[in-house]
C-alpha cells in the first residue's frame, strides 16, 4: 500500500543505490567492519591481560630466529651448511640481488654481426618515448636494403622513466633493456646523457 | 698502602669492565638486532681490511661524535646545559662501586672482597645513585631553552620517578627474605638450598613475582623500548634534541652503562650474584653427594666466571626484549606503573611478610 506511490518507490530505490555505490559507500563499509570488530571483540582472560604470554612468546619468536641464525653463523665459520643462508639480505655493492629476466634495466643498442648498429632510425622510439629522451640523427646507409642508420643516437638517462616502450616498438630489435644494470649515477647531468658509443658498449 | 693499592685495582678494574661492557653494547645491540630480524648488522668498517665482525664500528661511533660540532642553542643555560650529560654518567658509573662481582680472594693473609666499594647499605647507594641519573634528564630538557626537550624531560622524569618506586617496592621482599641491604652478604645468603638442598636459594626461586616487577620496572628506568618514550630516539622528541656529538653520545653511553647496571642488580638480587649452584667455599657438593675439594682461586675465579655468564644472560634478555616488543603510550606507561605494577610490588612485601612471619 506505501509503495503504491511512486514518488515514494523512487526515493526507496535511490536510497538503495546510494547505499551500495554512492560517495558514502566506503565510509559505510568502515563503520561496517567497525561495528562487526566492536561486536565480536573478545574479553581477554586475566592472564592474557596481564600481557606475560604474549610478551613471552614474542621473546621466543625474536629469539629462535637469533640462536638459529647465531648457529648457522658459526656454523658457516667452519664451512658448514654452507648453502642454508643465514640472513635474508643481499650484501649489495658486492652481491647485487639477482634480477628478473624481464626487468627493464639500462638500454643498450645491439649490434649486426659486422659491429654497426642495428637501428635502422626510424624514430619509432623516439616518437613513442613518452619523456622524449631519445634523439636520433638518421644518416643514409651504404647498403640500399639498410637505407638509413643512426648517425648520432643520444638517450638521456636523466629523463628516462623506464616505460620499455621504444623496445617494444623497435620493428628491428635494435634497442634492448636487458644490461642488468641499475646504478646508474653521476656527478653531472651531462654524464647521464648517453650517446651511440656507450649505449654499444655493451 | 697496598690496601689502598688493592682498592684503586678493584675500583679501576670495575670501571674499565664497566666501561667496556658498555662500549661492547653498542656492537652487540646492532648485532643481535640483526640476527634477530634476519640480517647481518653492521659490518663495514674496517681497519687494514680487517672486520672483526664490525667490531670497529663502536670506534668508528666514538671518532664520528668526537669530530661533529658541539652545538648549544642560543638561550641554553650554558653551564647546566654542559653538565647534564656529565651528570648521567657519572651516576650510572658509580653504582657498579658496590656490584660484588666475586667472593673473598685470599692471597696470603690478606682477604680480598671482589666489590670495589664494600659498604653495608649497598643498595641503598645503588638506588639513590640511580635515582640521581633524573637530574641529568631533567636537566638537559631544561637547560636546552626548547620546548620540545622541556616536554621530553618532564616526560622521563615522571617516568623514572614513576618505575623507581616500583622498583624500590619490588625489592623489599628480596631484602626481607634475606635479611640485609649489604650486598655481599646478600649474595652469600643466597648460597643456602631449599628442598632438601635441590634448589638454590636464589631471589628468583623465592620472590619470583618481584622478579617480573624488577625486569619490568628496571627496563623503564634504564628508558629502554618498550618504556623509551623519553628517548624515542627518532620518533618522539627526547629530552636530549638538542644535543650533538659526544655529548649526545654521553647520553647514548648513560643508557647503555644503566642497562649492565640493571643486568648486574638483576642477577645480584634474583640470580645469585657469583653463586654457581652447588659449589661451597672449599668446592663443589653436590647433593647426589658427590664432593669435587677446590682451592680459594678456582673457586673464586670461577665465581667471578659465573657473574659474567649471568650478566650477560641479562644483557642478552634485555637487548631482546628491547628488539621485540612496540613501544607503549604515555597513559599506558603511567597505568602500568602506577595502577598495576606498584599495587602488585605492595602486595608482594604483604605477601611475603606474612609467609616469613608463618616460616618462623
Amino acid at each position: 500500500m506505501e509503495n503504491s506511490n511512486p514518488n515514494q518507490q523512487r526515493r526507496l530505490e535511490l536510497e538503495k543505490y546510494f547505499d551500495a555505490r554512492g560517495p558514502f559507500a566506503y565510509l559505510r563499509l568502515v563503520q561496517m567492519k567497525r561495528a562487526w570488530k566492536q561486536s565480536n571483540r573478545r574479553e581477554l582472560t586475566w592472564w592474557e591481560s596481564t600481557y606475560i604470554p604474549s610478551v613471552v612468546s614474542g621473546i621466543w619468536l625474536t629469539s629462535k630466529h637469533f640462536f638459529h641464525n647465531l648457529s648457522l653463523h658459526i656454523l658457516h665459520v667452519f664451512g658448514l651448511f654452507k648453502d642454508v643462508p643465514a640472513a635474508v639480505t643481499f650484501q649489495y655493492p658486492e652481491k647485487p640481488r639477482p634480477l628478473a629476466l624481464r626487468s627493464r634495466t639500462r638500454h643498450r643498442l645491439t649490434k649486426r654481426e659486422d659491429g654497426s648498429p642495428r637501428c635502422v632510425a626510424c624514430m619509432m622510439c623516439e616518437t613513442v618515448c613518452p619523456a622524449r629522451c631519445i634523439e636520433i640523427t638518421a644518416a643514409e646507409h651504404p647498403d640500399p636494403n639498410i637505407e638509413k642508420y643512426p648517425a648520432e643516437f643520444i638517450l638521456d638517462l636523466g629523463k628516462c622513466v623506464y616505460c620499455g616502450f621504444c623496445v617494444e616498438v623497435c620493428p628491428e630489435d635494435a634497442i634492448r633493456m636487458d644490461t642488468g644494470k641499475l646504478n646508474i649515477a653521476e656527478y653531472s647531468r651531462e654524464n647521464m646523457i648517453y650517446d651511440k658509443k656507450r649505449l654499444m658498449e655493451e | 698502602m697496598s690496601d689502598i693499592l688493592i682498592k684503586f685495582l678493584l675500583a679501576g678494574g670495575t670501571i674499565f669492565i664497566a666501561f667496556n661492557i658498555a662500549g661492547l653494547l653498542t656492537w652487540v645491540e646492532r648485532k643481535q638486532s640483526a640476527l634477530m630480524q634476519d640480517r647481518i648488522g653492521a659490518n663495514r668498517a674496517s681497519i687494514f681490511g680487517f672486520k672483526a665482525l664490525g667490531l670497529f664500528h663502536a670506534i668508528a661511533d666514538v671518532l664520528k661524535m668526537l669530530s661533529k660540532e658541539e652545538f648549544i642553542p642560543a638561550g641554553a643555560n650554558k653551564f647546566l646545559f654542559n653538565l647534564a650529560p656529565y651528570l648521567s654518567v657519572v651516576f650510572a658509573l658509580v653504582g657498579f662501586a658496590a656490584i660484588p662481582i666475586g667472593n673473598q680472594l685470599i692471597i696470603g693473609d690478606r682477604v680480598i672482597e671482589l666489590q670495589a666499594a664494600n659498604i653495608n647499605v649497598a643498595l641503598i647507594y645503588i638506588f639513590a645513585m640511580m635515582s640521581m641519573g633524573i637530574y641529568g634528564v631533567v636537566l638537559a630538557g631544561f637547560s636546552s631553552n626548547n620546548n620540545y626537550a622541556f616536554l621530553g624531560g618532564m616526560r622521563g622524569a615522571a617516568q623514572m620517578i614513576a618505575y623507581e618506586i616500583t622498583m624500590g617496592a619490588a625489592i623489599m621482599g628480596v631484602i626481607m627474605v634475606y635479611n640485609t641491604i649489604d650486598l655481599q652478604l646478600l649474595v652469600r645468603a643466597q648460597g643456602d638450598y631449599l628442598m632438601g638442598g635441590w634448589i638454590p636459594k636464589w631471589g628468583i626461586f623465592v620472590q619470583p613475582l618481584a622478579f617480573i616487577l624488577f625486569l619490568t620496572a628496571a627496563t623503564a628506568e634504564t628508558k629502554r623500548t618498550p618504556f623509551d618514550l623519553p628517548e624515542g630516539e627518532s620518533e618522539i622528541i627526547g629530552y636530549f634534541v638538542e644535543y650533538s656529538g659526544m655529548k649526545f653520545g654521553m647520553f647514548f653511553m648513560a643508557d647503555l652503562i644503566e642497562t649492565v647496571l640493571v643486568a648486574a642488580l638483576m642477577t645480584t638480587l634474583f640470580f645469585g650474584g657469583w653463586q654457581v649452584p652447588y659449589l661451597m667455599p672449599d668446592g663443589f657438593h653436590f647433593p647426589w653427594r658427590a664432593h669435587i675439594v677446590l682451592s680459594n682461586l678456582p673457586v673464586v675465579l670461577l665465581g667471578v666466571l659465573a657473574f659474567f655468564i649471568k650478566l650477560s644472560f641479562f644483557i642478552w634478555l634485555l637487548m631482546a626484549v628491547r628488539w621485540t616488543l612496540p613501544r607503549f603510550r604515555y597513559d599506558q606507561l603511567m597505568h602500568l606503573g602506577w595502577k598495576i605494577l606498584l599495587p602488585a610490588s605492595l602486595v608482594n612485601i604483604a605477601v611475603t611478610a606474612v609467609i616469613i612471619i608463618f616460616l618462623r
